[in-house]
Order: structure tokens, then sequence, then C-alpha cells
């Protein structure tokens, strides 16, 4: 069976997604493939997908917590930036209403299918997914988040085979360290594999740069301090420091930033 | 409702024991139900004088105009106070008594042809003022020159019929304004009413029930073609509450298969007025709203709690469902609380309440209307079981 397709179906709706096992079953004579799991909510979603990577994921859009456009939001986010790269897996949007008209449909690149829906479409929509290359695929991704106003409200960060969303508002300041990007809570720290860059391009009314490798959320900016180095060595130019609100750590705030930085203290 | 079927079927025979009165028992049902419809339309022509609302705007708006009337004649002959009674002798007599009397008779004129109901709209006030000064004229007011009047009456007479023209026309044109005319209004209330979001995820259920558990999908096309039956029905129409009740079960049982075990329902009905007459599709929409916005978008499960009862002579809805902060899993129509605020307005005007509140994470609404009993008796109750 390794030349099947793997498939992951999630709805939050236990009917309709034995709907669509029954349907995939049917169509399993003209287009071998295998279930490989079934998720309700975004979270398992996520997991699964890191565990059992499939190949196609069928994705409900209305899902209470997050929609299935915010969710292949982050599989996109993950697929794209992580140093180790992973496959992106080609969804097929599931929805009852038609309500995108939007360009990401047009040109084909993501599909979707209306509830109820239909043996012959679920098979059209699945032999041309399997044609569609992920880099176009996250790209469609984007312009659809992008048409349907749509923002991810969290992060997700793979811990352990488990998936975390972590709510963008607890987001204190986001700190790239070699290869991975710290997220920094009131509470703790976490790890993601994102790019710094795209990060500020999707967050930018919360988060301001700081520095070539941190962002800080506008809320937690508690205020500026200056400080002259006094090392061993010569002491160095004098520098300002970012104070946070709620955690004790102090960001240096780079001399290229500055002039953009200060303007939020008046 | 396959159980509904015989009842009314049943009732007929029984009511009416005689074969050759068929006819006569249909057309008397005909009437019955022209009567019911036209309760709530726009159609009926005299205002509802037995709503405390509209007849207190009746009452303050025709003492100003007295007072104003008053006071002019006062001012032209110097004796205001004087003319303040005179005016008041004459005035409230007959506008309370035509009032009352229009009370009386408009749930039966409201069947009526717009012709006759406009006759009876005009003539009951005259009527009344010539009766109510004549005798206000002969016994309390100094003696009018007796030669003029049976003009002074005339004079009289016309006055009540200029205002009672006034009055019914300015309840009708107010109706008028609150009804949906717009083609726009229009088209927005019949898609609200055809709900495509609520039809596509309740034919994909019964599309995903139907290999595994048939009867259960047939049971649930049964729910849902009852239910489309009442939304394309005249919203127009009074229903009585136990009917009303049964469709918001039909709708909650087709939303329970698709929510699974997200949604709980608790109803308590032990004291619910079941003869209470109400619009058509009054509850069905904020019980929607309740799954929309409280079940809905969350991904733990939570409980939609229906209490109705019948404090004094009025009935109580309380629909409690808890809150969310995620926004609705779709758009949805945010339309259906000022939709039913809209028609408790134009029905009921002061008599009826729609109040909401939120707290501890836990949304309520409480709906007041008054509680008017259903004419006929009904000697089965209808009684809704998704089992069946």
């Amino acid at each position: 069976m390794s030349d099947a397709i793997s498939i992951l179906i999630v709805d939050d709706e236990p009917v309709a997604r034995s709907r669509l096992r029954e349907l995939l079953a049917d169509l399993a004579p003209e287009f071998p493939h295998r279930i490989v799991g079934e998720a309700a909510n975004a979270p398992e979603a996520l997991s699964q997908i890191e565990a059992s990577q499939p190949q196609i994921v069928l994705l409900d859009v209305q899902m209470p917590g997050m929609t299935g456009i915010e969710l292949a939001r982050h599989m996109s986010a993950r697929a794209a930036s992580s140093e180790t790269p992973r496959p992106m897996p080609l969804v097929i949007f599931v929805t009852a209403f038609e309500e995108f008209a939007v360009e990401a449909f047009e040109v084909r690149a993501i599909d979707y299918l209306l509830k109820p829906v239909r043996a012959q479409r679920l098979l059209e929509a699945l032999r041309r997914a399997v044609t569609r290359l992920p880099s176009d695929q996250i790209q469609a991704i984007e312009q659809l988040a992008k048409a349907t106003n749509t923002r991810r409200r969290h992060l997700s960060v793979h811990e352990r085979g488990r998936v975390i969303l972590v709510p963008l508002e607890q987001v204190i300041y986001l700190k790239a360290e070699l290869k991975y990007i710290t997220v920094r809570t009131r509470e703790r720290e976490y790890l993601i594999e994102e790019s710094l860059t795209s990060l500020e391009d999707e967050f930018s009314d919360r988060f301001v740069r700081i520095h070539r490798n941190a962002l800080v959320a506008r809320p937690s900016i508690g205020g500026f301090e200056r400080v002259t180095p006094t090392g061993e060595d010569d002491a160095g130019d004098p520098y300002w420091q970012v104070v946070l609100r709620d955690v004790p750590e102090r960001l240096p705030v780079s001399r290229r930033q500055w002039s953009t930085v200060k303007n939020l203290v008046s | 409702m396959s159980d509904s079927q015989p009842t009314s079927a049943s009732d007929a025979p029984g009511t009416a024991p005689g074969a050759s009165s068929g006819s006569a028992a249909a057309a008397a049902a005909a009437q019955a139900k022209a009567r019911r419809v036209s309760d709530g339309a726009k159609a009926p022509i005299l205002p509802d004088c037995c709503n405390l609302g509209i007849a207190l705007r009746i009452v303050v708006a025709f003492n100003v105009a007295g007072l104003l009337l008053a006071l002019g004649l006062g001012a032209a002959d110097g004796e205001p106070l004087a003319r303040l009674l005179e005016v008041a002798a004459l005035l409230e007599p007959a506008l309370l008594l035509s009032m009352a009397l229009v009370c009386a008779v408009r749930r039966r004129v409201n069947g009526l042809k717009i012709q006759q109901q406009w006759a009876i709209g005009l003539a009951l006030p005259v009527v009344v003022s010539v009766f109510a000064c004549g005798v206000v004229g002969h016994s309390i007011l100094p003696a009018a020159p007796a030669g003029s009047f049976a003009l002074w009456l005339l004079v009289r007479a016309a006055a009540a019929l200029a205002l009672a023209w006034l009055t019914i026309e300015f309840f009708r044109l107010r109706a008028l304004s609150f009804s949906p005319s717009l083609s726009e209004a229009r088209l927005q209330a019949l898609q609200a009413r055809i709900r495509p979001h609520f039809l596509f995820n309740s034919l994909n259920t019964v599309l995903g029930l139907m290999r595994g558990n048939p009867r259960l999908a047939e049971h649930t096309l049964e729910n849902l073609s009852d239910l489309f039956r009442v939304f394309m029905k005249d919203t127009r129409e009074l229903v009585p509450l136990d009917d009303e009740i049964i469709v918001c079960q039909q709708y909650l049982a087709i939303e329970q298969l698709r929510l699974g075990e997200r949604l709980t329902t608790r109803l308590e009905l032990d004291e619910m007025p079941g003869d209470a007459l109400l619009p058509s599709l009054l509850l069905q929409p904020l019980v929607e709203n309740a799954v929309h916005h409280g079940i809905e978008p969350r991904t733990e499960p939570g409980e939609i709690m229906i209490r109705i009862t019948k404090p004094a002579e009025r009935v109580r809805v309380e629909i409690v469902n808890p809150t969310s902060e995620q926004q609705p899993t779709r758009p949805g129509n945010q339309m259906a609380l000022s939709n039913v605020r809209e028609r408790l307005m134009l029905l009921y005007d002061m008599e009826a309440e729609l109040k909401t509140t939120e707290e501890g994470g836990q949304y309520t609404l409480v709906l007041e209307i008054p509680y008017r009993k259903e004419r006929r008796r009904r000697d089965v109750r209808r009684h809704f079981n998704p089992y069946r």
C-alpha cells in the first residue's frame, strides 16, 4: 500500500466525517488511498498531520475554535519556513456554503467541495490535488487567507508529538535563535520553526521589530532605558533597551530600529 | 408529523356529527383562519385598543388636542377654565366609550372585508359620539339653543368622523411602515426564512446517516420537511404555542445529530400554556440563534435551556445558552433578534417585552407576551417524539 495516497479527514461533525469516509470507500477502486486518520478540531488535526504526514487533507471550513482556512495557514507556515523540510499536504476544502469568490479557487490552486459532497466531484478534486505543487499551494493558501481576512490567532508549537496552540495575545516577544524562534509568554518559553520575517509581515499590527532578531508585542512594552556598557574592554556606545511588562528580561534595541521604535514612546 | 394528521382528521367528524354540515364546517374553518391570519397582518384596519400602549397613545393624543382646542377657544372668549371643562365633558366619554367598543369588536371585525372594516371603524365612534354628546349636552351643559341643537350635534359627529379617520389611518400607516415593503427587505426576509446554511448542513447530515442508520435518516428528513413547510408558511398566522414548540424541537433534533454531544438541550415546559396563540416562527429563530451563537462556535459541549411559564396573564419564554468569545463559525442571520423585536413591536406594541442579559458565561433571553388563548378547544395536544 505504499503507493496509495494517504488522506486525513478534518471535520467537527461526526456524521459529516463518516459521510466522507463512505464516499472515499466507494472511490477506492478508482482512486487507491488509505485514510490515515480523522480529526475533529484544529489541535488534533495539526498533531495528526505531524504524526502521519498525510498527502491530502480534506478540511472543513466552518469549525469551532479555528476555521479551516486558519488551520491551513498553520500548515503552510510550518511547511514554508522550517529548517528541516516538511512536505506540505494538499488541501481540499469542504464547505456548506458558497461564499468565497476568491482568486485562489479560480486558478484552481486549491479546490473546494460543497456539502453535501458528490462522489464524482470528490474524485475530480482528489485527482486534481495530486497534480499540484506544494509551493503553489502554500502561496494559494496565503492568498486565500488574505482575501478572506483570515489571520492566525495562535502560534502552533510542536512539542514531543503534541501541538500546543499559544494565543497570540499571550506572546510577549519573539526572538530568533539559531534554527528556532523563541516564543515568550508570561509563564514560559516555546520554540517554533518559522521565519521571523514572515511573522513580522503577518502580525505587523501587533509586533514591532526592535532588532534584527527580535519582535516585541506593542502592549508588552513597558518603557525604554539607556544602557552604557561597562565591560572590561573599552566601553561600547550606549544603547537602548526595552523594559517589558510581566517578564524581567530586557531586550536591546538596535541602532537601526531605534528611530522607528522611539516613536512608540511619544 | 404523521401523528398530527390523524388528529385534525378525527377532529372534524367529532365536532360536526351531521354529514351534511361538512361544507359549513369547512367555511367556518376558513373564516376562522382568515381571522387568525389577519390578527397579525397589516390588513386589519381598527387599531388594537385593547393594547395598553396603543390605547395610551390615543388617549394622550386626543387629550393634548382637546387641551389646545380649549385653550384656543378660551383665549377667544376669556373663559379658559369653563371651555376646558366643556371640551373634556364632551370628549372623554365619547373617546373612552368608542375605544372600549372597538376593543370589544376588533377581533370579530378583523376577518371582514376592508370596506366593512372601514365602515365599522368610522361608524362606531360617530354613533358613540352623537350619543355621548347628546346625553352630556342635554344634562350638563348650559342648554344650547333648541333649534340649533341638531346642528350642534351634527358638528360633533363630523368632528368624531374626522378624528376616527385620522386615528385609523395613522395606525394603518404605522403598521405599514413596520412591515418590510421594499423588495430588498422582502428578499432578505425570504432568505432568512429559507436558511440555506441550515438546509445544506441538514442534507449533509441525512446523507451521512443514510447507510449506517437509515431509520434515523428517514426521521430526519421527515422533521426537515415539516420544518420547511412551516418556514414557507405565512408567518403572520397565529399558531398555538404547542405547535411552535414542536417546530423548535424538530429543529433541535436535527441540530443534535449534526453537533452530537456538543449540544445538550433541556426543556422545562410543565407550566407552558400550550393553547396560547403567538405568531408562527417567533420562537424558532431565537432557538436557532442560541445554537448559532452559543453552541456552534464552542469546542466544548454546552446546554440550551428553554423554559416556558405563565406568570399571571402572560407567557414567559426563557432561553439560556452559554456565551462564547469566539465568533460564530458561519455567517448567520444576525437579524434574528432585531427581526423578532420588530414583529413584537408591530403585534403587541408595549405589551411584549424582549430582554437579553449576559452573566457568568450565560446568555439569557427573556420574552414576555400577553397570554391570548386559542378560541377553539383542542382535544388532543400534539407532542413531539423524535424516536417515533
